[in-house]
């Protein structure tokens, strides 16, 4: 088949990349007195006294919040909505964040009827709830080359807590007493903070020169305290882990465990499965790799997956197929943990993963993961500034040669999101930087421009951006010394 | 490929400037840890794609709920999914850039502003995942900044089975143990708890409405006896109640936690909002993010995340809490229900919480062999109801008509639960049609 030969609109030349970008950019600034839009409460404060059926002594006298009728909340949303930048407004390159594009007709999938069904309906009532669940699980089970999976994990860090809660109610099956897990010093916080919450001491394993984990160093680690080793992989750098095998075939021999943390999978997609390197446990974040909505914050959903050993210790309810009719019924796993979440976590994140992944089949699947390392690659390519460590899939860390802060400030006014500053700590002045499948070439070539003219900006100029954002730059140090958090405590 | 295909000129110019022939190459995977087979998983368009999947979600039935039991239904005006459904809020990240994420940033403000004045307390979050995890979180609070000798929570023993089990795990890693103090008639045993609390008490923990959907008549007592033995006073409400009931700051809450989409989301099976407030002196120790106000170099008050230095990805272990990703837009749902609605809406909404459960079960109550509500006291949404035979059946009769109510586990198996909303609360002539007819049909 003959590709023929696209026209180009404005902006989308070739000689784009790695010089000036035409993009500029002036963010909505609605603005009040000495404050951006005023807060609801200062456009309306209005205080009722309770009258209710119940006794007095049980009630409040008075409530005291905004009365506005709806065109003035509509106006007020959308002005806020204008004072913020999302996907749907640029790249947003965050490393290990994956902020790719969400296809908006899963919106329209979540909002279906049939999702307004109550969890406490008898399983037969709720067959339509439970398929979904199953045929999500199962699919995620053969994503991940893992032999069972739980949807209920609310979040990537809940994912974890799970999963590291289920590694000790399998050691203590075993009659197995151990107390560490270890972590890698490039990992995500949260490993450190979930391996912490479960009550575990934390063992820090240094990098090597090459980025990824040392194997001599693991050796020292690994021992019969050992329960559970986390690992990203590619990790924090966008490195592929080339030693797995001898990682796992490490940490088993000590009667450990490992366990996969799911935010880079968004790189293996067709291409390899944590069950296969030898992983037993691992979480998916549906927000990232499936393209939910990150929804300025969340809702995410963390499920885990399990070797079949550790099937039995999963949370409660599991849905399986039924003999019979082939309907779906709830059950408890035989040693199961019990609940992290008091329903099934984020159902609507659940189903719209469900369809991003129907949506796009195996080719689709594997040209995401295909497209996602190119695109990082390319961009690289494109950027004037050192990136340390390779070969790297779908990130990469960028060093800055000035305070990552202030070049990611000055990224700003070019109308893009800067990626991730100052992290990984291994890489001096870290940008660690993921453009996602979603880009277009173009828009990647206004991604190294804006990184390009920053790198070329004089520290002193790139101090005083933002710019052409809602609000200049914020005061945090002060912000954090008196902190004020509700309307309550404004003048 | 639907939404990540570059044109063939614009791939091979990529490829180039890479230098290698195939994205393929660009994956530095050990052969032997390769994946060669197949997920088996066939593309559709978008249109075979939400037919497959409202296919599957058509095979529930539609059904007049009256289910409640920690995730409730109230309608959610329209204007809540056409604002919080706006691309720029959407799909937005954590508001890590703030001078360009202020929109967000004062939403999660006026958020919070809103929890802190339904409890009274100085200090809300932007969220936790739902009740549960919330309660889960106040534990953990309780066991950092109570210097007790031993480390026990207490629970009111009708604490629902599925929170219990979540604090289970909550507590599982620093070796909190968890009891439960008495109740009766449905509402605290002060007595009982009296006998149970001691100094290895680091929390108690009461709800209200609580799980048989009583208001408590005197959650002071609880707080007055949690601050004798120096335990944190744990309250669980939810954002609706509150707009009615006394702020739990005024009667000694040290925390209050619940569940705050009973704002802005309606039935999706048991997706939740946690919501998490406390008092101003353990604010260091707050789990999860907070948003403060600020000042930028405009001298104009702007917002930001504040605090951080709590948080994983800076303190790693010694972070307050392992939570990330939360439920923000949940947050922003939440804040625009609660704009709509206003005080006085607020206020009939809740008032509606208590008159739509009391006049159902008066009209239960005059049926032969029903007894409703079991216990007296004031109601909020829910109750439960007794019925001079087997609860199941009666669940089956009610299914047939095409409504979905809940058998109790406990007293005998002759309990029911009832649970009314302004969602639901036409339909009662129905549910008590019903009702009616199993006694007829008996």
């Amino acid at each position: 088949m003959s590709q023929e030969p696209r026209e180009r609109t404005n902006g989308e030349s070739d000689g784009a990349a790695g010089g000036e970008s035409d993009v500029t950019y002036e963010q909505a600034r609605w603005s009040e007195g000495e404050a951006y839009e005023p807060l609801l409460i200062e456009k309306d404060a209005t205080s009722v006294s309770v009258d209710s059926s119940l006794p007095d002594e049980l009630t409040r006298d008075e409530l005291e919040l905004p009365a506005m009728r709806e065109p003035e909340v509509t106006r007020h949303y959308t002005r806020l909505s204008q004072m913020n930048y999302g996907v749907d407004s640029g790249p947003i390159p965050l490393g290990s964040c994956t902020m790719k594009y969400n296809p908006r007709f899963t919106e329209d999938v979540a909002a279906h009827r049939g999702n307004r069904v109550h969890p406490l309906r008898a399983d037969d009532d709720k067959q339509g709830i439970l398929r979904l669940l199953y045929e999500l699980q199962e699919t995620l089970a053969t994503i991940g080359g893992m032999d069972a999976v739980t949807l209920q994990p609310p979040a990537g860090a809940a994912g974890e807590f799970t999963g590291i809660q289920v590694a000790k109610a399998y050691h203590e099956a075993n009659g197995d007493d151990r107390s560490e897990v270890i972590v890698p010093e490039s990992a995500h916080g949260t490993n450190f903070a979930s391996a912490a919450m479960a009550g575990y001491d934390v063992v820090e394993l240094p990098s090597n020169d090459d980025g990824r984990v040392g194997v001599e160093a693991l050796e020292a680690a690994v021992s019969d305290e050992t329960a559970l080793l986390m690992l990203t992989n590619p990790n924090t750098l966008g490195l592929f882990e080339r030693s797995i095998e001898k990682i796992a075939e490490l940490v088993h021999d000590a009667g450990g465990l490992l366990y996969y943390d799911g935010a880079n999978l968004n790189s293996l997609l067709g291409k390899a499965r944590p069950g296969d390197m030898g992983f037993d446990i691992m979480h998916f974040n549906l927000h990232k790799t499936f393209a939910t909505p990150h929804g300025g914050g969340g809702p995410g959903q963390g499920p885990i997956g399990v070797r079949g050993d550790l099937a039995p210790f999963l949370p409660t309810p599991q849905v399986r197929e039924g003999e019979g009719e082939g309907g779906c019924e709830t059950y408890e796993p035989e040693h199961s943990i019990g609940r992290v979440h008091e329903f099934m976590g984020n159902w609507l994140v659940l189903v719209k993963a469900y369809a991003y992944i129907l949506r796009h089949g195996d080719e689709g699947l594997e040209n995401v993961s295909e497209t996602a390392v190119l695109n990082a690659n390319y961009l690289a390519e494109r950027i004037e500034y050192d990136v340390p460590y390779g070969p790297f899939h779908h990130e990469f860390v960028a060093s800055a040669d000035s305070d990552a802060a202030d070049v990611a400030k000055g990224m700003l006014d070019h109308g893009v999101h800067p990626p991730t500053t100052k992290w990984p700590e291994i890489v001096d002045e870290a940008l660690m930087t993921e453009p996602t499948e979603t880009e277009s070439k173009a828009r990647l070539d206004d991604l190294a421009a804006a990184f390009n003219a920053v790198a070329a900006t004089d520290p002193e100029t790139l101090a005083e951006t933002p710019a052409t954002t809602a609000a200049r730059r914020i005061d945090q140090a002060s912000a954090a010394r008196t902190p004020r958090l509700s309307w309550h405590t404004l003048e | 490929m639907p939404y990540a295909t570059h044109a063939g000129d614009d791939r091979s110019a990529m490829l180039d400037a890479v230098g290698v022939a195939d994205p393929d190459d660009l994956f530095d995977i050990p052969e032997s840890v390769r994946f060669d087979g197949n997920y088996g998983i066939e593309a559709h368009s978008e249109r075979a794609t939400k037919a497959a999947v409202e296919g599957i979600l058509d095979e529930s039935p539609e059904l007049t709920e009256f289910l409640g039991g920690g995730h409730y239904d109230h309608y959610v005006p329209s204007v809540v999914d056409h604002l919080s459904l706006r691309g720029e809020f959407l799909t937005s990240y954590t508001q890590y850039q703030p001078e360009v994420d202020q929109g967000f940033l004062q939403a999660l403000f006026e958020f919070q502003s809103l929890v802190a004045e339904l409890t009274g307390l100085g200090v809300a979050n932007c969220s936790m995942y739902d009740r549960s995890t919330a309660v889960g979180e106040a534990l953990l609070l309780a066991d950092r900044v109570r210097a007790t000798d031993g480390d026990e929570v207490l629970v009111p023993e009708s604490l629902p089975d599925r929170v219990r089990s979540v604090l289970e795990n909550y507590a599982d890693g620093p070796d909190i143990g968890i009891d439960t103090y008495p109740t009766t008639e449905g509402t605290v045993d002060i007595d009982g708890l009296a006998d149970r609390i001691d100094g290895d008490t680091s929390m108690v923990y009461a709800a209200t409405p609580n799980a048989r959907g009583l208001l408590e008549p005197d959650l002071g007592a609880v707080g007055d006896l949690a601050d004798d033995h120096d335990a944190l006073f744990c309250v669980g409400s939810d954002a609706v109640a509150l707009g009615i009931l006394e702020p739990p700051a005024a009667y000694g809450a040290d925390v209050v936690v619940g569940d705050a989409s009973v704002l802005g989301l309606p039935t999706t099976y048991g997706m939740g909002l946690g919501l998490f407030a406390c008092r101003e002196e353990f604010l260091r120790q707050v789990p999860g993010r907070l948003v403060g106000a600020g000042t930028d170099d405009d001298g104009n008050r702007a917002y930001t995340l504040t605090l951080q230095t709590r948080e994983q990805h800076i303190r790693r272990e010694r972070a307050t809490s392992n939570i990330c990703t939360n439920q923000a837009w949940l947050a922003l749902r939440a804040a625009i229900h609660a704009a709509w609605l206003g005080p006085d809406g607020l206020v009939d909404l809740a008032e509606e919480c208590v008159t739509g459960i009391a006049e159902a079960c008066k009209r239960i109550d005059d049926l032969d062999g029903f007894d409703a509500p079991v216990y007296d006291g004031n109601h909020f949404r829910e109750a439960l109801i007794d019925v001079d035979a087997p609860a199941s059946d009666v669940v089956d009769h009610c299914r047939h008509a095409g409504i979905a109510l809940r058998a109790v586990e406990d007293a005998g198996e002759k309990r029911l639960a009832v649970c009314v909303t302004d969602t639901n609360r036409e339909q009662v002539d129905g549910l008590v049609d019903a009702l009616a007819g199993y006694r007829g049909a008996a």
